[in-house]
């Protein structure tokens, strides 16, 4: 996930979005930046309302009517798509980014039959009825739908959750996307059945090459089955690196208290289980500083006042902290030049070598608006 | 350590075909055992949890005991005395003993009523009008943590962890001997679910209430619970001390459950068993042990004949003919 490395399907830029509400802009999303490297699987993890699902609909450009995107690039595939037609996003939709919902049974229509669903997304497929039946079929087999033949006339309530979650990745994965964005798929499954579930993404993504946005916040599974991490509160990414450096070396006190807080990771019995005291900020109203200083052990002065600037912990793990700058993490490194923080993947050395060009054109607004947005959320 | 409750051989059955239909067609079953004949006993100030994916009977258990379903079988006794078959006062007069918290922390709560009926209704409910109501609303406040600006509030403008607190406020509004509570904690953030699961801990402590806790969080539930039934297809399949469940888990679907869990660690090895397919649908048992169609390690037997339950040392028992480790 370095950003600007070559080989990203897609790159966002200083990313910020607002909700319009009674109250007052809502900024829901303020200078994100995310890469997805070609081929891997990016986890993005945060409570509610840390801005995971808007980063997802503001990629599909589908939010809601009263979103304003006020800065920033989506580049995918060499395109901005912030300023694609609509046309041209139609084309991407389900095309070249596929997406899989939280709950299967409203992602797909309960009065059509699975088959004829099946058929319908491959409107855009040059084949004759039979071709198209026999791809929804091999599709159904591909995701371990046992009978695929005869389900094809199943309708969705006929099938069980966990059947009709992979009849949805069957969906999202016809057209061979390049991205796959899979927010939520296994939150409303059990345990047994997530865990298929989780296995057949990984298998399917191997096999058919494509990349993985998954939105979670469910620690274990997030662990289980990306390459690359990036931590979400209150709107911001407040820390990104490879699962190893997130799980193993967290560089953010709000990664550290959230890993702390799962009870799977308390090896003893325990009555007394950790928590994060306080609130979610307002993001109407955001405090002054770091969004999660009011709620950190580790705040220090500086904490409250100044927005903490991205911090290189080692290649490719960053954290928006002042302690860690103060710790002597690699000192803000990534404001100059952009390409030289993010997460590198194996693009380390691709991107390291590769880079300049490429970085010459988008790169630099990137670094920019970062640079500049060291104080702007306050 | 005496019994709070114990529930023996309880069967709730749901029709699933309305009766003209059932009689016109026959044949195929016009009923389902949701619950199938479960015993389990919750001793005073104990915290037991009930584990199971969807459709394994765990709520349905609970509303049954909660007396909001009537079972067709079996007994249900709560300090003595039986609850199956009693009648509306008698069950009122059971209802100010025992607390529910049902899921969805926000959606539980009437969304027209301020935090201030909300936890007045209890009191109202039961005839208790003579009470300091505004007395008894600042103290369940009090008693969960939360300040008393908050009667004014409605649901809607609460988070899910403060609704859940109201939850519990309203639990323990009549000062219950046994606190009935389905998923606490589905739908928090792991940041406030320990809020809430050391809030019931605290109060389990203060109150010396019992805790039958539902939940498919086996992570929560080894930490809060001090027993474990655990259920599949209306059954308990393995029940015992939960210490004794995760450290030696006897039935293979235990075995599953516990691997399922993926661990929140990228290099944790994950010696899984992995589980094919789904839990049936009730309407269509399988025959012999019913979890044989999805067990790893099934045998001829356990097509045929259904396992008893086995075991009992230590209070451990499972329904298994060839049950891992051991």
């Amino acid at each position: 996930m370095r950003r600007g490395a070559k080989g990203a399907v897609l790159e966002v830029r200083a990313l910020s979005v607002e909700f319009s509400t009674a109250r007052g802009p809502l900024k829901a999303l303020r200078n994100v930046d995310l890469d997805v490297p070609a081929g891997s699987v990016v986890g993005v993890v945060g409570e509610s309302g840390s801005g995971k699902s808007t980063l997802a609909g503001a990629v599909m450009r589908l939010l809601a009517e009263n979103t304003r995107i006020t800065a920033g690039e989506v580049r995918f595939e060499g395109r901005d798509l912030l300023r694609a037609s609509n046309a041209e996003m139609r084309a991407i939709r389900g095309e070249r980014i596929s997406m899989v919902f939280q709950d299967p049974m409203t992602s797909l229509n309960p009065v059509l039959s699975i088959g004829t669903q099946m058929v319908d997304i491959q409107y855009r497929r040059d084949r004759s009825r039979e071709e198209k039946n026999a791809r929804a079929v091999e599709m159904l087999r591909r995701v371990g739908i046992p009978d695929a033949e005869r389900r094809m006339a199943h309708y969705p309530h006929q099938f069980s959750g966990g059947m009709r979650q992979r009849v949805a990745i069957a969906m999202a994965l016809e057209t061979e996307p390049a991205l796959l964005i899979a927010d939520e798929p296994t939150t409303a499954l059990d345990a047994t059945l997530e865990v298929q579930i989780i296995h057949r993404l990984k298998d399917l993504q191997r096999s058919e090459g494509c990349a993985i946005l998954f939105i979670s916040h469910h620690l274990g599974v997030i662990a289980e089955l990306c390459d690359y991490v990036v931590v979400m509160y209150g709107g911001e990414v407040v820390e990104r690196g490879t699962v190893r450096d997130i799980f193993h070396r967290p560089g953010h006190p709000y990664t550290e208290k959230l890993l702390e807080c799962d009870p799977a990771r308390i090896a003893d019995r325990s009555r007394d289980l950790p928590t994060i005291p306080g609130d979610v900020p307002d993001l109407v109203a955001l405090p002054r500083g770091c969004v999660f200083a009011p709620r950190c052990a580790k705040a220090v002065d500086v904490c409250g006042r100044d927005a903490p600037p991205d911090v290189w912990l080692e290649e490719g793990h960053e954290a928006k902290c002042h302690l860690a700058a103060k710790a002597g993490g690699g000192a803000a490194s990534g404001f100059e030049g952009g390409a030289a923080s993010g997460a590198g993947p194996r693009a380390g050395a691709g991107a390291a070598s590769g880079t300049a060009a490429e970085s010459g054109a988008g790169e630099g607004a990137g670094a920019g608006t970062r640079t500049a947005s060291g104080g702007a959320p306050a | 350590m005496s019994a709070i409750l114990e529930v023996e051989g309880v069967r709730v059955r749901y029709r699933v075909k309305p009766a003209l239909r059932a009689l016109l067609e026959g044949g195929s079953e016009a009923f389902i055992d949701a619950v199938a004949g479960v015993s389990l006993t919750i001793g005073e100030g104990e915290t037991f949890g009930l584990v199971g994916e969807s459709g394994s009977g765990k709520t349905t258990l609970a509303r049954s005991i909660m007396g909001l379903l009537r079972p067709r079988e079996g007994s249900i006794r709560f300090r003595g005395r039986e609850l199956v078959g009693i009648g509306p006062r008698a069950l009122k007069a059971f209802r100010r003993e025992v607390g529910a918290m049902f899921q969805d922390p926000v959606g539980s709560l009437s969304p027209r009523l301020t935090v201030r009926s909300l936890l007045s209704e209890p009191f109202r409910i039961h005839g208790l009008r003579e009470r300091d109501l505004q007395g008894e609303v600042r103290r369940l406040l009090r008693m969960v943590g939360l300040s008393d600006e908050f009667a004014s509030r409605y649901p809607h403008q609460l988070s899910g962890g403060q609704a859940r607190r109201i939850g519990v406020a309203r639990a323990l509004a009549l000062g219950p001997k046994l606190v009935i509570a389905d998923e606490p904690t589905a739908g928090l953030d792991v940041s406030v679910q320990g809020e809430v699961l050391n809030l019931l801990h605290r109060l389990q402590q203060e109150l010396g209430i019992s805790i039958l806790a539902i939940s498919h969080n086996l992570n929560v539930v080894r930490h809060i619970t001090d027993r474990l039934g655990v259920m599949y297809l209306g059954r308990l399949v393995e029940q015992g001390p939960t210490d004794a469940i995760f450290e030696e888990p006897r039935h293979p679907y235990t075995l599953a459950l516990l691997s399922a869990n993926p661990h929140p660690d990228p290099d944790a090895v994950a010696d899984r068993l992995e589980l094919s397919g789904e839990i049936p649908s009730p309407m269509e048992r399988p025959s012999g042990c019913e979890f044989h169609p999805r067990c790893p390690f099934v045998q001829a037997r356990c097509r045929e004949s259904h396992p008893g339950i086995e075991g009992m040392e230590r209070g451990h028992a499972f329904r298994c003919f060839y049950p891992v480790g051991g």
